[in-house]
């Protein structure tokens, strides 16, 4: 695999990483670590491991687990056996002081997202869970291991933005195992002098700030976790304040590999400094190179930008590249979603045990507890008692969502007039999505390829950006844009929620699956690709968007499955009504 | 617990701080909703407000922090035992902000059997939840759009009517809850239902300062709150008590501000002008306006304040045109600069 336009490629600048946030896990927030798994993952792990605090305590997060585990909640069996409420502790409390890393990070939602992220803002896990109410200290830090393959399988963003480094492993072959470089003793007694590091100067404050600007970098945390990250590196070489090197470093480390902009490189001297990896105990004076000058702070920034790693420019200005077919985003690496989790925990509901049902403790013992002093009657030697009618069930709410997938022909011939009315009639959709809080995406097709250009999202802010500018023209490759919209609509499947699609197309493939021209294999394949729509079990709508009726227009709907509907002229609000319409008859 | 960043120390932000400003003065206002990129300070600015909030006095010892004028009588039994009757003892608390944490169960915010007491006495007694803790504060919600449906539900309800209604596990209490709903979201991550959204009184749009002084600033601060938070918030204390004093102020004041006709006039044609769905825009920008007015100790109510208090009190009802590029708060300034003049 390539490098990657955010990554820290440098071996020695894995080692380094590693090190610097062993010196300050919680200040530094963590590391993003996007690496398949294998032996430079674990070498890199290990590593890590020999250098954190002794005692720190450090385990692995699974995806799966749950907010009981998690944040903490009630110990039935303790609770029962004691006859009062114990709490058992959460994964993150006993974290405290620790490191989390959190397995295949880049499937994470949101919510957990979230659940990690008040965690390390607030040093705290808060709990108000079965009656419980603590809060309790948990000061971590955070691996998140990064298996995604695509460039849009990435740990949420939430989490992202947290962690200061973003190391990427997988563009060379065997990266320097973190203790090649630096002992567990440095990094101790680095930690120790941590505590009392003096206020860095204006210089740096502001050359970091400045960086980060130029880089297109709009939050502030960045900045700031770069400044946490210089004083890890001035307390490892063993000074007390941090000095333009230290500030070069923690750039190259931390700000770099979110750049969003190449910053002007106009009159940064590439001499004035080096890159290369710092030694462990400069002797340098550091109180010489931190002045208050502003000029100073223009002198850090060059040194920034000119230390910055060679393919840099590169990675932030990456040749045009060609949109990536919705079939590589979608099929995503990785376990398929969960089948135990059927929607959202809503309450419970008394009734009797049955197949697949789940009783819910808390409720059952809060639903028995009242009745105990009668029940217990002359024997007291039965803790408690529980009878039938206390059961009580989790009742979940299956939430289930419809995903609308357009797929837009958006081949030469009609294609930026279609495009532009498709784009119409999702814009109408997702405002009504904003209402039913449904999920709308995107794919189009033409030359060669299928592109998903607005992946599901029910986000009005986002999708506005990205419907901004959508390319037009070439052949009819109708197959491909089908099998796109199946791998997609399956997916949305796996995720729970309904997918239905929207053919716009004028129904004249001239483009195969193999991407060659050719009408006869083209329209064997579009067939082909029609039948699994079928097949697949998903419902659809074929709108027909040639100018006239032609006989046989309906052949791909019908293999489909589809509601057919010729429409001559595309109108946003009439594909609107008219979806509406279907829905109600198609959708389940 | 931990040292919360000071209130004023918080590098601009001018708009949030006044809406929340706002919201502490007049708590009938209907709550904050802060929109806004990662990174920027929301949760701070809310967390702050804490320190920031004058006392009152409460029934003493009483679980739900009662009013002493308004509340007796309210929730007999509730707390078990009888405010009417007993003789009542006052002491001065300070209002909470709550946090209220993702993965809450429906249990603790409303407040359910006593499961301690339940299971060792047998007995059927109310654990009071988050809202109760909540009532005459702030309840926070952060990242609002990823709260669970139906406990944003159970809270717009009680933030409506101002009293929580537990009917659950042959349990039967009422008990006030009236407290000033903030919550925080980034609109990147998913919308907001408009019913939620309308409920909100005020809704700000949070942005990182991009310019690099001001950024630096921000910085500069955080990194001395970061290695001493005692020395840091003891710096900033004389300021916070300053903003508090203006609360207390503006608290005594805001029912003898003068409303002139001319200006209620400006504000209705103003909520006409930008196409305000309802009544409730009115309302806020007239409520929004008297408490800017109190906090600057100003005895009366201007255009001024209207267009101050306008953008925070509108943007979120404008109603929603998705291809529209131009943001709702440019549509209500724009407004505003036609009806008053530049």
């Amino acid at each position: 695999m390539n490098s990657t336009p955010d990554a820290i490629s440098n071996r020695a600048d894995a080692a380094l990483t590693a090190t610097l946030f062993a010196i300050d896990p919680v200040g530094l927030g963590g590391v993003a670590l996007r690496s398949p798994p294998g032996p430079a993952r674990d070498a890199w792990l290990e590593g890590l491991v020999r250098l954190l605090a002794p005692g720190a305590p450090m385990r692995r997060v699974p995806l799966h687990i749950d907010d009981s585990r998690l944040l903490g909640g009630l110990d039935l069996a303790a609770s029962l056996n004691a006859s009062r409420p114990v709490v058992q502790c959460g994964l993150l409390r006993e974290l405290d002081g620790g490191v989390a890393i959190l397995a295949m990070a880049e499937r994470l939602e949101a919510a957990g997202a979230a659940r990690f992220a008040a965690v390390l803002d607030s040093g705290a896990v808060v709990l108000e869970r079965d009656g419980l109410a603590r809060r309790d200290p948990a000061r971590l830090g955070m691996v998140l291991l990064d298996e995604g393959a695509a460039p849009e399988e990435r740990p949420p963003a939430a989490l992202l933005e947290r962690m200061a480094f973003h190391l990427d492993l997988r563009s060379d072959g065997e990266p320097q195992a973190p203790g090649d470089l630096y002992q567990p003793a440095d990094v101790n007694a680095a930690r120790s002098r941590l505590a009392e590091a003096s206020a860095p100067a204006s210089a740096i404050m502001e050359a970091l700030c400045a960086a980060a600007l130029m880089m297109g970098i709009v939050s502030l945390r960045p900045p700031l976790l770069a400044l946490r990250a210089a004083r890890a590196h001035a307390a490892l070489r063993g000074g007390s304040s941090i000095t333009s090197d230290d500030a070069v470093v923690a750039a190259r480390l931390v700000l770099a590999p979110r750049a969003l902009a190449a910053p002007e490189m106009d009159s940064a001297d590439p001499e004035t400094h080096q890159d290369e990896p710092p030694r462990e105990s400069s002797a340098s004076d550091d109180s010489s190179k931190t002045a208050d000058a502003p000029s100073d702070a223009d002198m850090v920034v060059k040194a920034i930008l000119a230390a910055l790693p060679e393919d840099f420019l590169t990675r932030v200005n990456p040749p045009k590249r060609d949109r990536k077919p919705a079939s590589g985003s979608v099929s995503g690496a990785g376990a398929a979603v969960s089948s135990t989790r059927c929607g959202r925990p809503r309450g419970s509901r008394s009734g009797q045990p049955q197949q697949g049902s789940r009783l819910n403790l808390v409720e059952t013992l809060r639903a028995a507890a009242p009745w105990q002093g009668l029940r217990s009657g002359a024997d007291s030697s039965v803790r408690m008692r529980v009878r039938r009618e206390d059961f009580r069930f989790r009742r979940f709410v299956q939430r289930r969502q419809s995903t609308t997938i357009f797929v837009v022909d958006a081949s030469g011939s009609t294609a930026l007039q279609r495009l532009a009315e498709a784009k119409g009639a999702v814009e109408l959709l997702l405002a009504k999505a904003y209402v039913t809080r449904a999920n709308v995406a995107l794919i189009g097709f033409r030359g060669a390829r299928a592109d998903l250009l607005l992946p599901p999202t029910r986000s009005l802010t986002r999708a506005k950006n990205q419907l901004a500018e959508l390319p037009g023209g070439g052949g009819t490759p109708l197959a491909l844009g089908i099998d796109a919209a199946v791998v997609l609509a399956r997916n949305e499947v796996a995720k729970g929620q309904t997918p239905f699609l929207v053919f716009l197309t004028d129904g004249r493939p001239n483009i195969g699956r193999d991407g060659a021209p050719g009408r006869a294999a083209a329209e064997e394949d579009a067939m082909a690709a029609s039948r699994e729509v079928a097949e697949a079990g998903i419902s659809a709508a074929y709108l027909d968007t040639s100018p006239r009726a032609q006989p046989g227009g309906d052949r791909f709907a019908l293999a489909m499955g589809a509601a057919y509907a010729p429409l001559p002229y595309v109108d946003a609000g009439a594909v609107v009504s008219l979806l509406s319409g279907l829905r109600a008859t198609q959708a389940p | 617990m931990s040292m919360a960043y000071p209130f004023s120390a918080i590098v601009g932000q001018e708009e949030m701080k006044r809406a929340l400003l706002i919201a502490a003065t007049d708590s009938a206002i209907g709550g904050v909703m802060v929109f806004g990129d990662r990174g920027t300070g929301k949760s701070t600015a809310v967390r702050a407000l804490a320190a920031l909030l004058p006392t009152m006095p409460a029934v003493k010892s009483c679980p739900f922090h009662c009013d002493p004028e308004r509340d007796i009588g309210a929730n007999p039994g509730a707390c078990g035992r009888d405010c009417r009757i007993a003789a009542l003892e006052i002491e001065t608390a300070r209002p909470k902000v709550v946090d209220l944490p993702l993965g809450a169960t429906e249990d603790r915010v409303v407040g359910s059997l006593d499961l301690e007491r339940a299971l060792t006495l047998g007995e059927k007694h109310f654990e009071p939840g988050l809202l109760a803790r909540a009532h005459r504060g702030f309840l926070y919600i952060d990242e609002v759009n990823l709260l669970e449906d139906h406990l944003v539900d159970l809270l717009l309800d009680v933030a409506a009517s101002g009293e929580n209604v537990v009917e659950r596990e042959g349990l039967s209490v009422r008990h006030p809850a009236r407290f000033v709903l903030v919550g925080s979201g980034n609109p990147e991550e998913g919308e907001l239902r408009p019913q939620l959204l309308d409920r909100f009184g005020l809704s700000v749009e949070v942005r990182t300062p991009d310019l690099l002084d001001e950024r630096v600033e921000v910085m500069r601060r955080r990194d001395a709150y970061d290695r001493d938070p005692k020395a840091f918030q003891s710096r900033w204390c004389a300021d916070d008590a300053a903003i508090r004093t203006r609360i207390v102020h503006a608290r005594r004041l805001i029912d003898s501000v003068d409303l002139p006709d001319g200006v209620m006039q400006s504000i209705s044609r103003l909520c006409v002008a930008v196409g305000a769905d309802g009544l409730r825009g009115d309302l806020t920008v007239m409520r929004a306006a008297r408490a800017q007015a109190a906090l600057e100790g100003a005895p009366v109510v201007t255009d001024r304040h209207v267009r101050e208090v306008a953008p925070l009190a509108l943007r979120h009802r404008l109603r929603r045109n998705p291809l529209e590029t131009s943001g709702s708060t440019a549509r209500i300034e724009r407004a505003a600069a036609e009806l008053f003049g530049e």
